[in-house]
């Protein structure tokens, strides 16, 4: 009966749900990565404070910001053990942004120009 | 009936591929792609994104303004630098900031972890101490901005430089304190839940009747992590830059 057979499958898709994991991990990786976390921020901080310019500060920023970034992303935020199906779902379409950066750098690029030109600020 | 509990918890079958292999399965399944997620974490995920584009817009605004004008963009290691007594901090106050909220990430994590244990206790505890580290966070941004609104900063000019400046940074900032506020509200509403006992007998919550479950806490905490991975952006691009 096609009515059993619905309830039957119903059944088997709860089945395996019964090894259903939760994001349970131990404690010490957490605090390695709380601890990571801290001396980043430090790091970040001290550019600053260091006074290093242009090329060298940015692709320190860089470094620090995405460091941090991937470390609450994948332990905190528990990426490293979910499925890569969501992951990839969550980290793909900011993408776009990227694309939306290198439309206005180009616009603000010419905006800068314009001003230069027309109103002779400064 | 069926499709309920289907929703309910994870329906992650165990003879699935791993790696890419896994995403285009996932994905050209003919039924749900996030295979391991229960409705609120794919919900909540969902809303991280489309939060991330918000704030990424912020961001994105703000370099644009930063790029077009030809009025020098105010020092920010100067306009945030802390007098204590006659020597001036550059930027202390933001790095103090940025200690707080990874410290409040930390509590958060351990809330999390100890909720899967069933230790409500502890649980409630680490969720109070989070939502007390976040109201020091919201304290120190309304000192930030009462001392700048003194010095003059306005959304539309300030006596630094670029009058853009004001503006970019009561949005920015603003936005965030805003996420942090209400996370700060979430964290007490659940702190209060979990105490009861709500997470352990299951009792179904005000606004969607659904079961409690100690994963709510973990849901609880992908938005207050991702309130401070949008710090770690914030501070990058606009106070160190």
């Amino acid at each position: 009966m096609a009515h059993s057979d619905i309830k039957k499958t119903g059944h088997a898709a709860s089945v395996e749900v019964a090894s259903q994991d939760h994001q349970e991990h131990p404690l010490k990786v957490y605090f390695i990565v709380w601890g990571l976390l801290f001396v980043l921020s430090l790091g970040s901080y001290l550019v600053d404070i260091m006074g290093f310019e242009t090329y060298l500060r940015w692709s320190l920023i860089l470094f620090f910001m995405f460091f941090k970034a991937g470390l609450i992303l994948a332990v905190f935020m528990h990426m490293k053990w979910e499925r890569l199906s969501l992951n990839y779902a969550v980290l793909l379409p900011p993408i776009a942004v990227l694309v939306f950066v290198g439309i206005m750098v180009y616009e603000s690029d010419y905006t800068v120009i314009s001003r230069a030109e027309f109103f002779n600020t400064q | 009936m069926t499709d309920t509990l289907q929703t309910e918890t994870s329906v992650m079958p165990k003879n699935r591929p791993g790696g890419w292999a896994g995403v285009v399965s996932d994905w050209s399944a003919d039924q749900r792609a996030l295979k391991s997620a229960t409705w609120r974490k794919a919900m909540i995920w969902i809303f991280l994104l489309s939060d991330t584009f918000i704030f990424s817009i912020f961001l994105l605004s703000y370099m644009t303004a930063r790029m077009s004008t030809k009025v020098p963009w105010p020092n920010a290691s100067e306009v945030f630098s802390l007098h204590i007594g006659h020597t001036n901090y550059p930027l202390l106050l933001i790095a103090i900031m940025t200690f707080v909220l990874i410290s409040s990430s930390g509590t958060m994590v351990l809330a999390v972890n100890y909720g899967y244990r069933k230790n409500r206790k502890l649980t409630a505890i680490m969720l109070i101490v989070t939502a007390l580290l976040g109201m020091t966070f919201v304290g120190m941004q309304a000192f930030e901005w009462s001392k700048l609104i003194a010095e003059g900063v306005r959304p539309w000019g300030n006596p630094m430089g670029a009058p853009q400046f004001g503006g970019i940074f009561f949005m920015i900032t603003g936005f965030h304190g805003t996420h942090v506020s209400i996370g700060v509200i979430l964290l007490i509403v659940m702190a209060v839940k979990v105490w009861r006992g709500d997470y352990d007998t299951g009792s179904p919550g005000y606004f969607t009747s659904r079961k409690g479950e100690y994963e709510c806490v973990e849901i609880m905490g992908l938005y207050w992590h991702f309130v401070d991975l949008v710090w770690v952006f914030i501070f990058a691009f606009f106070y160190l830059w």
